[in-house]
């Protein structure tokens, strides 16, 4: 489909522009941090410990007197990083697999899509956690791993399309014409079996932010003193009877994060699919 | 008609059904390369250590005394090639045989059988729970499509896919447990039971319980009724419902007897693919309440780097999983002849 009939239908859809609007703040916020941020995100201000949201500190602060805030504008360069590389790896790994399982099928096909099978029977978080007790934690490994056990949802899309679209009429003039596979899958087919790839991306993002606030809330993820949200709620945890602004605020802002990514991957399904049919377009 | 081969079936359109222990047979058959990939991945999941793993588990962790490292050798024999490496430790699998823990020299097996049955029992009842309210939510939606209660449903379904449940969790303790200080926050039982009669404990757990529960379930009822929905409404739009409609059925025999019944089946299937979210899920719910089930022992052996048990719940979970999957599939096809069809997976 068009890029701007997309775009049209899209900008129709006003939660997915809500959405879309929330992302691009969340951006810029991530962005501009240290310009945003009231306070030095490790600053400790040893005369307002745990002192509740008001005054100098707008969301209070936690144990150690840091702003909570400001720990969770620089957050939000945690939260958004481990989506996007997360994400980038997936789809990178998704792409290759689901393209060659599409493209050649037969054998090529069914081991790879027993090994898509193999994936999503694992507990993915287990395997998360074992490969963090092994190699130990830290917000790179956090992408990598994430990367590497949510790619089966790209990969099984890519090859539904590739199986549709390698059958077509231009495909086949392209093949006539002297094309190696490598051309016919990366310049004919890919580019048009890329659609369905942006809306599993964006749930993707969705998923690997929640993922990762998950686990730095177990103290696996990102370490202390560098501020992410799941480990604000690890603080807020420990001082449950006391502090309840510490568990509130960094978890709503997962929630709005996540929700604005869903709401866009929504809007885009729906812009993109071509079954949807309204009379303006 | 005989349908020996594929193409005659094309050519007639006719369908060969098998025996159901012809079927069950088949899917336990198609789980063995699945459990061999499980077991694959695994066993590379140890390898990613740095070196030896029995040495990095010296450095690491004071607690492994020499003997437990030895064992460690033996158990995945690190001194030998990789795939031989492999098959004995495969072997040793087969009869769940995980060696002994670093942390209390117990064996690993025995650890984890006795964390099963309260991990176990708190996701059947989120299962339970996920039913019995999230098919009522989805089938009401697709009735009366597009009504204020299918609209606000999706609202409701779309935060609850995007909430975090640890934080709904610290939520509701904070309300519950600290402000109201209505429920407990922490374990399966009181400190002291020793004054309560039996329906008393009972109680007590029940109480421990609500907040768990609640909250594991909660990410599931956001899928399910969603589910449930699509399921429904794919149902609704069948020639037989319209044929019902129009013998004069009333809409509530329609929508209970025809529509409920046939929409009901792939929903069942698809606690299978709920169980890996669960089980993983167990891990954070059993940390934040402090339960002390299989995936408290889990991250509690991922602190103390006690690879011969994370080994195990990593190799007992995928089990678990398969097992859920494999239960979904017999029951569809107990329901749903069709699916037992010559080639329909």
């Amino acid at each position: 489909m068009h890029a701007s009939i997309t775009l049209r239908r899209f900008a129709r859809n006003k939660l997915a522009m809500a959405g879309a609007a929330t992302v691009m703040v969340l951006a810029f916020v991530a962005v501009f941090a240290p310009l945003l941020a009231p306070f030095e995100p490790t600053a400790i201000d040893v005369d307002n410990i745990l002192s509740p949201p008001g005054g100098t500190h707008l969301l209070g602060t936690d144990d150690l007197g840091r702003d909570v805030l400001s720990r969770m504008i620089y957050g939000s360069r945690v939260s958004l990083s481990v989506g996007f590389v997360a994400v980038g790896i997936s789809v990178f790994i998704g792409i290759i697999i689901g393209s060659l399982a599409g493209f050649f099928g037969g054998k090529v096909d069914a081991v790879l899509m027993r090994l898509v099978d193999v994936m999503l029977t694992f507990p993915s978080f287990f395997l998360i956690l074992a490969v963090i007790a092994i190699v130990g934690p830290s917000i790179f490994i956090i992408m990598v791993i994430i990367g590497f056990t949510s790619w089966m949802d790209v990969s099984r899309l890519v090859r539904a399309e590739f199986l549709s679209l390698k059958e077509r009429d231009f495909v086949l003039a392209a093949r006539a014409s002297g094309a190696s596979n490598g051309r016919i899958i990366f310049r004919h087919i890919l580019p048009n079996a890329l659609s369905p790839v942006f809306v599993a991306a964006t749930f993707g993002v969705a998923g690997a932010i929640l993922l990762e606030s998950g686990l730095s809330f177990l103290g696996l993820g990102v370490q202390p003193p560098a501020s992410s949200w799941g480990n604000i709620l690890t603080t807020g945890r420990n001082y449950i009877e006391i502090a309840w602004w510490l568990s509130l605020y960094p978890g709503l802002s997962i929630l709005i994060t996540v929700l604005s990514y869903n709401l866009v991957g929504e809007g885009l399904r729906d812009a993109l699919d071509p079954r949807i049919w309204d009379v303006e377009n | 008609m005989f349908c020996a081969s594929a193409a005659i079936r094309r050519k007639y359109h006719c369908m060969l059904i098998y025996p159901m222990s012809i079927y069950i047979l088949r899917r336990i058959i198609l789980m063995v390369p699945l459990l061999f990939g499980i077991t694959l991945i695994s066993f590379g999941v140890i390898h990613l250590a740095p070196g030896d793993a029995a040495q990095v588990q010296t450095e690491m962790s004071l607690k492994a005394s020499a003997e437990s490292v030895e064992n460690l050798r033996r158990l995945y024999g690190l001194d030998r090639p990789v795939h031989e490496q492999y098959v004995s430790w495969l072997g040793r699998f087969v009869r769940f045989d995980f060696g002994t823990s670093f942390v209390d020299e117990r064996k690993v097996t025995d650890k984890i059988l006795e964390r099963i049955p309260i991990t176990l029992g708190i996701n059947i009842l989120s299962i339970i729970v996920i039913f019995s309210i999230a098919i009522p939510i989805g089938v009401l939606s697709a009735v009366r499509q597009y009504s204020w209660f299918d609209k606000i449903s999706t609202v409701v379904v779309f935060i609850g896919f995007s909430t975090p449940g640890f934080w709904l969790a610290l939520l509701l303790m904070i309300l519950f447990g600290v402000y109201l200080g209505v429920l407990p926050i922490s374990g399966i039982q009181s400190v002291d039971t020793s004054g309560m009669n039996a329906f008393e404990k009972i109680l007590d757990i029940a109480k421990h319980l609500i907040l768990p529960v609640g909250v594991s379930a909660f990410g599931g009822v956001a899928g399910m009724s969603r589910y449930s929905r699509s399921s429904m409404l794919e149902v609704i739009r069948q020639d037989y419902i319209r044929t019902a409609r129009a013998k004069g059925l009333t809409e509530a025999q329609v929508i209970i007897r025809h529509a409920f019944k046939n929409a009901l089946m792939p929903i069942v299937t698809i606690i299978g693919l709920m169980v890996p979210a669960l089980i993983g899920g167990s891990v954070i719910f059993e940390t934040i309440f402090a339960i002390p089930g299989m995936g408290k022992l889990f991250i509690d052996s991922v602190w103390a780097r006690d690879y011969p048990t994370i080994m195990g719940i990593l190799v007992i979970g995928s089990t678990l999983t398969l097992l859920g999957n494999l239960l979904a599939d017999i029951s569809y096809a107990f329901a749903d002849p069709r699916i037992r069809v010559k080639g329909a997976d």
